[in-house]
């Protein structure tokens, strides 16, 4: 996920550009975006107002109601750890909170040096592989502290 | 040089495991020892505690291997494995394993077995065959062979399949749409996820089958964005599809047009609730919609659309090509054909179960799966995600069913089984499941926006031990109020948890072990 590039309004308009006839436009551009830059950022909401011929706040209103659409570049990685019931039957809560401490962080947040975003994930369908997690759209099931620690490292130095 | 061909998984929950790295080391070993490969990428045969499992083609039938890491590959060659060789990860024939050899596959009979992205594959296999004679049969009779099966809608609510589509069918409109719920978001829940990944071709026929029926000549699959490997997989195969004419203008030569465009979710819970997914799908924020009117009459863009789930859609091929009478013959009471159960969470065989209607959960959680993966007694069972009620030992005399669920103040849902063993702490799950409605809520009606809210600040005083009782009473009357005044399925069902646990643990709400007995 690194090497993301920063936010450019002539590529997002390009992107815009590229979906706004479709039926339904606006769900297809916010994931174009937020898969460009890693986030929607502001400026993209009046571009995509103006495009698709809906107010600034109606924009916003879609951004915000989707978890997938972040206000802000994530870092280097993104750990999405699961954290519904399948997960919790295999000690996901453990594995979450000891996340949360080895990174010093919080749901959602980022690590100070920019490397690591810890997200929360209500279920990827790996429920018989629990408990589950996603590091930078790899899946990888059966996780234990050991693995989790190792993935964290790696994530830091990488 | 010697050749063998054997069978990798790619779907998804494999690949978590280590799918990838073993085919790597298996492709070294094999240059290494002068053997030529075929490698025939399938899905997952759903037995997830021998993943990653691999099958080898020998000329006795295929033999599996499981479960395998990449440091196991060497001594799998120096056995001989491509010839079926001993070796103690052999678990020989895949059909003949207890799991698979007690379940009845209509829906994933393909998954796992063919290249999932083969069409002669898939027509090898049977498929198509439901397709052709939906095309024979025309829409009239099409639609009524599968209201005559009894399929019911297997993404929950278990509305009968053919009923939506007559609906639909009887509506006048120049545009009318078929639209695939894909978003399974209930933990628990991975049959919508293995279809996609391991027999897409099935889910496109299922649509192309229900655009016939209804007259719709456009149809979207919803995919949830926490699936990548099924959205990719599943957008190949339109391509094929399309390109093979078995998608677009006139399908395998017939007078009717349909096509089909993969979308993808966006996180957000609440779209797997069919009406908030058709505002999602037209780009707004996924709110609930009232009904009247139904979506059948008036859904996405405002015109007639069938909304169906994937496991729904996936099991009409078999339907209309073996006829309705064979699959209403199959089942329990009013729930018809076969159920994709899948057993998760703290199990040791965990994985996809198929099977006809009405065995009981006790018989899927003990025998079938085995009991639990960690060793110590199961306490707790939740059936049918996040909404599902939490069932105790006492009640696994209970028939997967959705009539016998819903008269034990529980729900089968999408099928999902999640078991916890006694470490458990039933009070933690009830706030969980408030909390979890509090995060996913629409906000779109009060006694699901605040009720949840204010349902985890009554549980946290529960716990604390403030004002026990008052509070208990306080809980039961907001779950009242939010099971019958709440728009959709989210408020309205988020008390089944809540109360289950509170009814069959009330151990862990600091009162007393009842002394009724818990069932019903």
């Amino acid at each position: 996920m690194s090497g993301r590039p920063v936010w450019d309004a002539d590529r997002a308009a390009e992107r815009i550009e590229a979906l706004r006839h479709e039926p339904g436009a606006l769900l297809p551009i916010l994931h174009a975006l937020n898969e460009e830059f890693g986030y929607i950022d502001e400026a993209a909401v009046p571009l995509i107002a103006r495009a698709l011929n809906l107010s600034r706040a109606e924009v916003h209103g879609v951004v915000s109601f989707y978890h997938d659409f972040r206000d802000a570049p994530p870092g280097a990685h993104v750990l999405k750890l699961c954290r519904a019931e399948a997960c919790q039957s295999m000690g996901a809560d453990a594995l979450a909170a000891d996340a949360r401490s080895r990174l010093g962080i919080g749901w959602g947040e980022t690590t100070a040096d920019g490397r690591v975003t810890l997200e929360p994930v209500f279920c990827l369908g790996l429920c018989a592989c629990a408990p589950a997690a996603m590091l930078d759209g790899k899946v990888i099931g059966a996780l234990d502290r050991e693995r989790l620690g190792g993935l964290l490292d790696r994530a830091r130095r990488s | 040089m010697t050749r063998g061909r054997i069978f990798v998984p790619r779907d998804a929950g494999a690949l978590a495991l280590g799918a990838e790295e073993v085919e790597r080391a298996i492709v070294a070993s094999a240059r290494r020892v002068g053997v030529e490969l075929e490698i025939v990428r399938t899905g997952s045969r759903g037995l997830y505690w021998l993943e990653p499992m691999i099958e080898v083609a020998t000329p006795q039938g295929r033999v599996a291997y499981g479960p395998l890491r990449a440091q196991d590959v060497d001594s799998l060659f120096e056995a001989g494995w491509l010839d079926g060789g001993i070796h103690p990860l052999r678990l020989g024939q895949a059909e003949e394993i207890p799991f698979l050899r007690r379940q009845q596959r209509l829906v994933f009979a393909r998954c796992g077995v063919i290249d999932r992205l083969s069409l002669d594959d898939y027509r090898a296999h049977g498929g198509w065959r439901g397709l052709e004679r939906a095309i024979a049969l025309g829409p009239d009779a099409t639609t009524e062979e599968v209201v005559r099966s009894g399929l019911r809608g297997r993404g929950g609510a278990g509305f009968p399949t053919g009923i939506k589509w007559r609906t639909a069918a009887q509506a006048k409109a120049a545009r009318k749409y078929v639209v695939c719920n894909a978003d399974e978001g209930d933990s628990g829940t991975f049959a919508d996820r293995m279809i996609m990944e391991g027999d897409p071709f099935v889910l496109i026929e299922g649509m192309t089958i229900a655009g016939i029926a209804v007259g719709a000549g456009k149809g979207y699959v919803y995919v949830r964005s926490e699936y990548p490997h099924a959205i990719e997989t599943l957008s190949r195969a339109c391509e094929l599809a399309r390109r093979a004419g078995c998608l677009g203008e006139r399908i395998l030569g017939s007078p009717y047009s349909f096509d089909i465009e993969v979308r993808v979710g966006a996180g957000a819970y609440v779209c797997g609730e069919e009406t908030a997914l058709l505002d999602s799908l037209e780009g707004k924020r996924g709110m609930v919609r009232a009904k009247p009117p139904l979506p059948a009459l008036k859904g996405l863009f405002g015109e007639p659309t069938v909304i169906n789930n994937v496991i729904s859609l996936a099991s009409v091929p078999s339907i209309l090509a073996e006829g309705a009478d064979s699959y209403r013959d199959l089942g329990f009471g009013r729930s018809r054909g076969t159920m994709p159960i899948q057993l998760a969470g703290n199990l040791r065989y965990r994985g996809l179960f198929e099977a006809a209607f009405g065995l009981s959960l006790g018989e899927l959680v003990d025998e079938v799966a085995g009991g639990t993966a960690s060793g110590r007694p199961v306490r707790a069972v939740q059936v049918g995600g996040p909404l599902g009620a939490y069932f105790p030992q006492a009640l696994f005399d209970t028939p997967f069913d959705y009539e016998a669920f819903a008269a034990r103040d529980g729900l089968i849902g999408h099928g999902g089984v999640v078991a916890f063993d006694d470490t458990v702490d039933m009070a933690r799950q009830a706030r969980f499941a408030m909390e979890f409605c509090a995060v996913e809520s629409c906000g779109k009606c009060t006694p699901c926006r605040i009720g949840s809210v204010r349902g985890v600040e009554v549980i946290d005083r529960i716990i604390r031990n403030e004002r026990r009782e008052e509070n208990l009473a306080l809980l039961r009357e907001l779950c009242e109020t939010m099971k019958f005044g709440s728009l959709c399925a989210l408020g309205g069902f988020v008390p089944y948890p809540v109360i289950s646990a509170l009814t069959h643990f009330p151990e862990d709400f600091g009162l007393p072990v009842s002394e009724k007995a818990t069932v019903a």
